[in-house]
């Protein structure tokens, strides 16, 4: 029937030469879709995702943030192959709790990111397909940004776009957050109401052309006085 | 051997050499470039004074949405309209092909060609290409037998249905129509069905999106127009921040100016003098 | 093409001719496939409560194989699950799952396994066997009653598949439910909920009795007998007897052929 039209993906004459009866064939992986952005400024660091989350072309839920709050100060968020993130974040908090246990004080940014390579790593032949951010305050109370592929390189930026639609906004945040390539640049710093706008904004052009990220966005802000959050729709087609 | 008396008859058929070739150049290593495909909800129904006919408006290539806003409802003739999903370049190609040749018909013929010869064409020709034409239609239509709608896949099969849906978002669609659809529905009622479904397949199916296309063909009136949109239901968000650049931004590196040159010539242009 | 004659191995082998080699039998297979079969279960949420529904079939393959399985299991007085897929994993984790409320209820303590903590135990189990490469071909639904942030009890609808995918919603449906279902019971929700109102019970049953007829409808390995669960927030759960779809076939006196 029309199945074949339904697969997402490119085209290939060898799946078409290969057309026949098909065994089932189990494959631990799904991609589940989902966006995450991060940006650190002077005194805050931002991360947000979106609310989908989805199997080939239906929508499991249109309500699933995909950020955790780590501690008083960190946020991870967390895209991809969700039952590896749910895995994933699991040991996370577990490792956590047995560091703050042992050393009576909570873990920082930095710790937690260095952890969380090795935690990608343990897995180096079997990997979390989970494409991870970090955002968080560092000791001087700076935002920082950590990004990592599945298995365990880690970066520190001051932004970042991950997931589904990575490709697609990571070129817009070095435009306008990065300012590269330009004669003229704003000279003020990037002030939090601005890299919240510019958030939003990316989030909202995402959604019109990546199908794996819509109906909504949870916004986290960090700064010295905690975590807050923001939610703004987004279009559910 | 081939003479000039008897020359050698060329055996008949498609040739699928170029498909073999493919293939080998696929395997070492050379992909054939992503096609673009409209993931679509498409669907069709009669009603009690001629037919409904609605379609999505998005076009994606992979996961990337490639066209917010394109019209998936093609001409075949005045009364004969066809919904199309698969890949785009092949509905399109597939239903103007067949426009022209129903047209050539009806001029020929001197009389309106059927709905079940568009049919007829159509499956013929998606046969011969043994579904590497890749276009599921719905294609629906009213002549001197009535209205009619056909569910037209790419292998060439055919279904004569009173409703029909096709495309990724069918599933969504047909529910739709299972639960809603009755005999002798009015058009207010019939319209209102197909808006339900395409929206259906729109906000729960990721191939489908934007808006819903609809276009009613009646019985008694002789040509129709597609309804573009006929409703917008994934709605464009509202950007907080403004993103123009000052003049200047981006970096001159070198400036080459060439003229165009304009050569005038003076042409007297004499009356005759007679 | 004529010269793709590839080393043979052959005259190196050791191995008794009898016997064929590890290299032979080729990698260790543990992936399995499903056998008998169950189609999609339905979870709608209602204010006080879930609906939960399957039919009783249990598919072996396109044959029509045990007409009157039940897919519902009711785990203790306000726990429901629901299972979609291979019923041999199914039955095989209800055994474990049926000890665990045993054990439980032999506490006597006034507590019992609540639909969130089985949920999250399931997803455990179904990631863990993932991983193993040798899964539980399954899809769960599992209904209850939660505690939100405020101490109040709410309620509780979970997903869990072979591969440990988790999430919680008002609206789950499995398989060919989540395509054929799905929109029309996120149409019902949303029509309700537009001018804050909110679905009663007998409202979610409706929904889901036009659900499983349009199943049954179109999909193939769907059957006209099905069962219903009803689970509210505050009371006992319930699993109501068999009932059956009777279609509207009206519609088949105007197909003829195809052209």
């Amino acid at each position: 029937m029309a199945m074949s039209l339904m697969r997402p993906g490119g085209f290939s004459y060898s799946e078409l030469a290969n057309a026949g009866p098909v065994q089932h064939h189990f494959s631990p992986y799904t991609d589940n879709g989902g966006s995450i952005v991060a940006v650190a400024g002077k005194g805050f660091a931002l991360i947000a995702s979106d609310t989908r989350l989805s199997t080939g072309y239906s929508i499991l839920t249109r309500d699933q943030p995909k950020l955790y709050d780590l501690n008083s100060n960190t946020v991870l968020g967390c895209s991809g192959c969700w039952c590896d993130v749910l895995s994933e974040t699991r040991l996370i908090e577990a490792r956590m709790k047995l560091y703050k246990h042992e050393h009576q004080k909570e873990m920082s940014p930095g710790a937690v990111a260095q952890m969380l390579a090795t935690i990608l790593y343990s897995r180096r032949f079997f990997p979390y397909y989970v494409s991870n951010v970090v955002a968080g305050l560092d000791a001087n109370g700076q935002g920082v940004v950590y990004s990592y592929d599945p298995v365990g390189h880690c970066d520190q930026n001051l932004f970042h776009a991950g997931g589904s639609s990575g490709a697609l906004l990571q070129p817009l945040l070095d435009n306008q957050i990065g300012l590269l390539n330009m004669e003229i640049k704003p000279t003020e710093p990037l002030t939090l109401e601005r890299a919240k706008g510019i958030i939003k904004d990316v989030f909202i052009s995402a959604a019109e052309r990546d199908i794996y990220t819509g109906d909504g966005i949870l916004l986290k802000i960090i700064t010295k006085d905690g975590i807050t959050q923001e939610s703004m729709k987004l279009r559910h087609d | 051997m081939a003479t000039g008396l008897a020359p050698e008859i060329p055996s008949g058929g498609f040739s699928f050499g170029n498909f073999q070739r493919n293939l080998s150049l696929e395997v070492q290593g050379l992909h054939p470039p992503k096609a673009i495909k409209t993931g679509t909800t498409i669907c069709g129904l009669t009603f009690n004074n001629g037919v409904v006919l609605g379609a999505d408006t998005r076009a994606t290539a992979g996961n990337v949405v490639a066209d917010k806003n394109c019209s998936k409802i093609h001409r075949l003739a005045p009364k004969i309209f066809c919904c199309g999903a698969g890949t785009a370049a092949d509905t399109e190609m597939t239903t103007r092909n067949i426009e022209s040749q129903l047209e050539l018909l009806r001029l020929n013929m001197g009389r309106e060609v059927p709905v079940v010869v568009a049919n007829r064409l159509l499956k013929q020709m998606l046969f011969r290409y043994q579904g590497y034409v890749s276009a599921a239609l719905v294609l629906g239509g009213v002549d001197k037998f009535g209205s009619h709608i056909y569910c037209i896949y790419p292998h060439g099969s055919t279904d004569k249905l009173p409703y029909a849906t096709m495309g990724s978002g069918s599933l969504a669609a047909m529910a739709v129509f299972e639960r809603g659809w009755k005999l002798d529905m009015d058009e207010a009622y019939a319209v209102q069905l197909v808006r339900d479904a395409i929206a259906a397949g729109i906000t729960n199916d990721l191939g489908s999106g934007s808006n819903v296309d609809i276009n009613i063909i009646r019985r008694d009136e002789p040509k129709t127009k597609i309804i573009r949109p006929y409703e917008e239901i994934g709605l464009r968000g509202k950007r907080h921040g403004k993103y123009t650049y000052q003049k200047g931004t981006t970096k001159v590196l070198e400036t080459e100016v060439i003229p165009i040159v304009v050569e005038e010539e003076e042409v007297v242009q004499r009356m005759d003098e007679d | 093409m004529a010269n793709a004659q590839g080393p043979s191995f052959e005259r190196f082998s050791t191995s008794i001719p009898t016997m064929p080699s590890a290299a032979a039998l080729g990698p260790m297979k543990r992936t399995q496939t499903p056998v008998s079969t169950g189609t999609s279960v339905l979870g709608l949420r209602y204010d006080g409560g879930i609906v939960l529904a399957a039919d009783t079939l249990a598919s072996y393959g396109s044959l029509l194989r045990y007409r009157d399985c039940t897919r519902l299991h009711k785990v203790n007085d306000n726990t429901v699950i629901a299972c979609m897929g291979d019923y041999a994993d199914f039955q095989y984790l209800l055994s474990i799952i049926e000890q665990k409320a045993i054990t439980e209820d032999c506490m006597d303590d006034g507590f019992n396994i609540t639909a969130r903590s089985l949920h999250s135990w399931l997803t455990r189990v179904l990631y863990n066997k993932r991983c193993k490469f040798d899964p539980l071909w399954t899809t769960f639904l599992v209904a209850g009653s939660d505690m939100d942030d405020d101490g109040q009890k709410t309620e509780f609808l979970g997903y869990v598949d072979k591969l440990g995918t988790a999430y919680k919603d008002g609206i789950i449906a499995t398989g060919y439910g989540s395509m054929l279902a799905t929109p029309l019971m996120r149409e019902a929700v949303e029509a309700k909920t537009k001018d804050g109102g909110q679905l009663t019970e007998q409202d979610a049953i409706n929904v889901i009795n036009d659900c499983m007829k349009i199943l049954y409808y179109r999909d193939a390995r769907a059957h006209f007998r099905y069962e219903i669960a009803v689970i509210p927030t505050t009371g006992s759960a319930r699993i109501e007897a068999p009932v059956e779809v009777k279609g509207d076939w009206q519609v088949a006196h105007l197909i003829r052929g195809y052209e």
